[in-house]
């Protein structure tokens, strides 16, 4: 009789195409779901709709060219991205840059990944249902892309940090500027909490979504803010430090429930932790060269050479395989977006469509990073 | 009773979420971030060191600083620099120079890194302050940046 | 009817005069007909625009400012474009259903607004079982989904539009039990009885306080869901799939669905106005006297008081979930309501209303 029932009553699963253009996507990313009814079965990524071949054009480059094109890669962290191409050059140079430019380089690094917070914290309002949530976070990041403009002169693809330093050296008016955006933005974020964090049907719409235990999180590879709110301790800043950050102090957070919530914490964390080291930073930036001079043709003694950073959505490693010549053999960059985009299919099985946006907005995932 | 506390609690976060956005309702007139765009052009401007576009500036006797030695061209990652120079005699020291033609610059490729501008050692090529640089013929994007005139002679080859 | 305007009087008793009575009747059921949807079409399209600006100033940012001063001739631009626009449908859809589905919605959106009372001389229709007669046609507004949402051959248009079906029938029981509550304060079900009531003895959510303002609660949150408006919007919530059930239409037959769910906040704003809050009597009764103007202006006033905020619940919080959605109106709205109707039968039994 049960096997009866239970055949007439079959249901029958359906592919769904979250497209390529898509207003929830951040990017151009394509999702095959397999649903059956409202619960998800199966999400299988179609990656590649921007890749631009960046790796290989990276080949043809030489070495200051080549900081140019990481701005583009994961654009929301592209100081830090630049910071890590710089660093693989300098390490394999030999090359000491003075304290000034470290401490300019952390500073701006922090910066960055408070523009790149707040932008995910808007996107991820907008896509749970609050649609002022863009707005208000868009109205904090214009300040820190004022302080960028009057620096570097752009706003969203930097190439300020060169290999040996920086291009020029920083405007007078970034120390002042800096400190008012961090005593605006300090009132800023607790108003950010009452809107959204303590909101009870925020809270019932990522609680428990997505969970992603600390052994998966591990065995999968996963980095960043992903990691941390799983409970796995992974920041890059704090057990292999570069730059100025073994000489301040901040805390990392962690959270062990490993669900949306949990990472949506950490981000907002970060945000604290990081307004702390430009405060520590910013009053005693020391004098010195901003730029170390190389030569005209930088030219890397032959070996491999690999460099991590912290960006906003994880770790970014970069590989250099070099026979001497003035060009890079092989440059590969470790994305922290396509590790952590592996881990999408295991944790949506079993929830439902609204599960699948809430927790891809806790992922933070911008798709060029994940391309290329 | 968790049933009960949960309402009230649930009813209290809502509540403090709804003041977040009154209050900027409430401020409106002056909170309002909106600029009103094609009619602020006098009004607005970029900061100093603004990434517009690259031009090479001229003096008053259409004179530029560029001799030609190329080395934007080679630090441009994507050949959005095209030199066209000659050799010619030149006047003082009667020896044959380099001297330039023809400064091409491809607006349309350009990614604005700031290599060349770096690179040259007479700071010959400057940003501008244009953010209007859209055309209708793509033919307008490819620029002749030095105007018929000749070079600034003291303390430029040093 | 119970118009007593000196120029409606004189224009019925013109078509009486020159007609004879049953044609003269019609004639004038249909003028007014007429008059009532020119003025809520209107209505409906300003709403639009006002959803515009009062979204924008709460994003820190200015609406629509060019088109006419403040914006106003926005909408009128808005409707010319949906007007003109080509009436395309998919290849295999039921034709029958397709075309019948808008006016089911729109129809019963304009029907439900024929007994409100604008004023005391201004209501059109005002039969002894007002309240009933509105949540009855209320329900109509479901067919119309449904249908729209069944034949336009697509998979997220069905989903869409089976989700909004559920979402409309479950709470419009919690607005019909908290309707319920306030009538038993008044004892009719007639609306302009209910502001005589008022009148005399304050407004219903002052003169039965506890249970009244949780049935005003309780009917903000049923009714915010009624109309499918955020944070109950998940069925045409855009980072969902689609756009719910009226992905498949476009130009006219979209701007029906749309202008069906402005008008139907309308409507679900003015029963709380009625019901709660004392219709078009002016507080503490300054201008008493005066005949039809200003009672009108204070029914405007307070409409679009309550439907600021409704669209304040629409920018601030984000969207439930369909599961979370149901349980809220299954195991709390429902329970408390219940409790509600027996708390405000005790009060009334023991004389505690004021």
């Amino acid at each position: 009789m049960e096997q009866i029932v239970n055949n007439s009553f079959k249901t029958q699963e359906y592919f769904v195409n979250m497209g390529p253009q898509h207003p929830a996507a951040h990017g151009v990313l394509r999702l095959l779901l397999t649903i059956d009814g409202e619960i998800i079965k199966n999400v299988e990524p179609d990656l590649g709709y921007i890749h631009r071949s960046i790796e290989k054009m990276c080949e043809r480059d030489s070495y200051q060219q080549i900081v140019h094109l990481t701005d583009r890669m994961d654009y929301l962290s592209s100081h830090i991205n630049n910071e890590a191409v710089c660093l693989v050059v300098e390490n394999a140079l030999e090359l000491e840059v003075s304290e000034r430019v470290k401490v300019i380089r952390t500073i701006i690094s922090e910066l960055t990944r408070l523009a790149s917070h707040q932008l995910w914290w808007g996107v991820m309002g907008m896509d749970v249902g609050a649609l002022t949530t863009y707005f208000y976070a868009f109205r904090d990041r214009e300040l820190i892309n004022d302080i960028f403009e009057e620096t570097c002169g752009a706003r969203l693809t930097m190439n300020y940090n060169i290999p040996g330093g920086l291009m020029f050296d920083i405007h007078p008016n970034f120390v002042k500027r800096t400190k008012e955006f961090i005593a605006h933005f300090k009132k800023k974020l607790p108003e950010y909490d009452r809107l959204l964090t303590g909101n009870i049907i925020f809270q019932k719409r990522t609680k428990g979504v997505g969970v992603l235990t600390k052994e998966d999180a591990i065995s999968f590879g996963v980095s960043g803010p992903v990691g941390r709110g799983s409970g796995f301790a992974n920041d890059v800043r704090k057990y292999h430090p570069y730059s100025a950050y073994d000489r301040v102090e901040f805390n990392e957070a962690l959270f062990t429930e490993g669900d949306s919530f949990a990472r949506y914490r950490v981000r907002i964390m970060e945000m604290w932790e990081s307004m702390s080291i430009i405060e520590q930073l910013i009053d005693d930036i020391p004098e010195g060269d901003y730029l170390t001079p190389t030569k005209a043709v930088i030219k890397l003694p032959k070996g491999e050479y690999y460099q991590k950073v912290e960006t906003a959505r994880g770790e970014l490693g970069v590989y250099i395989n070099s026979t001497g010549t003035k060009n890079p053999y092989r440059l590969k960059f470790r994305s922290p977006g396509f590790s952590n985009l592996s881990v999408l299919n295991h944790i949506s099985k079993g929830g439902k469509i609204a599960d699948l946006v809430a927790t891809m907005a806790s992922f933070d995932f911008v798709i060029p990073d994940i391309d290329r | 009773m968790s049933y009960f506390s949960d309402i009230y609690n649930g009813i209290k976060t809502l509540l403090t979420g709804m003041t977040v956005t009154g209050n900027y309702f409430i401020h409106a007139r002056k909170g309002t971030l909106t600029q009103q765009y094609p009619d602020n052009r006098e009004t607005l401007k970029m900061f100093d060191r603004f990434r517009g576009e690259v031009i090479m500036p001229h003096d008053e006797q259409n004179e530029h600083r560029c001799t030609g030695c190329q080395k934007c061209e080679i630090a441009c990652p994507n050949g959005s620099i095209e030199i066209i120079w000659d050799r010619g005699i030149d006047p003082d020291t009667g020896k044959k120079k380099k001297k330039i033609d023809k400064h091409i610059y491809h607006l349309g490729m350009c990614t604005m890194c700031g290599l060349c501008i770096e690179a040259c050692p007479t700071d010959a090529i400057v940003w501008a302050q244009n953010y209007e640089n859209s055309v209708y013929d793509r033919k307008y994007l490819t620029r002749v940046l030095n105007q018929p005139g000749s070079i600034v002679k003291a303390g430029i080859e040093d | 009817m119970n118009i007593t305007l000196s120029i409606t009087k004189t224009i019925n008793d013109w078509l009486f005069s020159i007609m004879p009575e049953g044609v003269a009747s019609i004639t004038v059921m249909v003028i007014i007909a007429l008059a009532y949807l020119a003025l809520f079409a209107v209505a409906g399209l300003y709403l639009v625009l006002l959803e515009r600006k009062v979204a924008a100033w709460f994003q820190l940012r200015l609406g629509p400012n060019r088109v006419g001063p403040f914006g106003l001739f926005q909408t009128m631009a808005d409707a010319l474009k949906l007007v003109s626009k080509e009436l395309t449908s998919t290849d295999r859809i039921d034709k029958f259903l397709y075309n019948l589905a808008p006016y089911f919605v729109i129809v019963a959106s304009l029907i439900a607004l024929s007994v409100f009372p604008f004023s005391k001389q201004f209501q059109a229709f005002d039969i002894n079982i007002g309240v009933f007669f509105l949540i009855a046609i209320s329900s109509i507004g479901v067919i119309g989904i449904l249908l729209a949402g069944w034949s336009s051959n697509n998979k997220y248009a069905l989903i869409g539009a089976m989700r909004s079906g559920v979402q409309t029938i479950s709470y419009e029981l919690s607005v019909g039990l908290s309707i319920l509550t306030m009538v038993l304060l008044t004892g009719s079900l007639q609306l302009s009885e209910i502001i005589e009531v008022q009148r005399t003895g304050g407004w219903l959510i002052l003169q039965g306080h506890v249970p009244a303002v949780i049935a005003f609660m309780i009917f903000m949150i049923a009714g915010t869901a009624e109309t499918n408006r955020a944070p109950f919007d998940l069925v045409e919530a855009e980072s969902e799939l689609g756009a719910g059930f009226h992905t498949e239409y476009s130009g006219m037959k979209f701007a029906y669905f749309f202008l069906a769910e402005f008008i139907n906040m309308f409507i679900i704003a003015s029963i709380a106005v009625v019901l709660f809050f004392g219709g078009w009597l002016s507080p503490f009764g300054i201008t008493e006297g005066i005949t039809w103007f200003p009672e009108v202006i204070w029914f405007m006033i307070k409409v679009l008081m309550i439907i600021i905020l409704m669209m304040w619940f629409r920018w601030t919080f984000p969207r439930l979930r369909v599961d979370q959605l149901l349980t809220l109106e299954w195991k709390y709205l429902l329970p408390l309501n219940l409790a509600n109707i027996v708390l405000m039968a005790v009060m009334i039994w023991l004389n505690w209303t004021i």
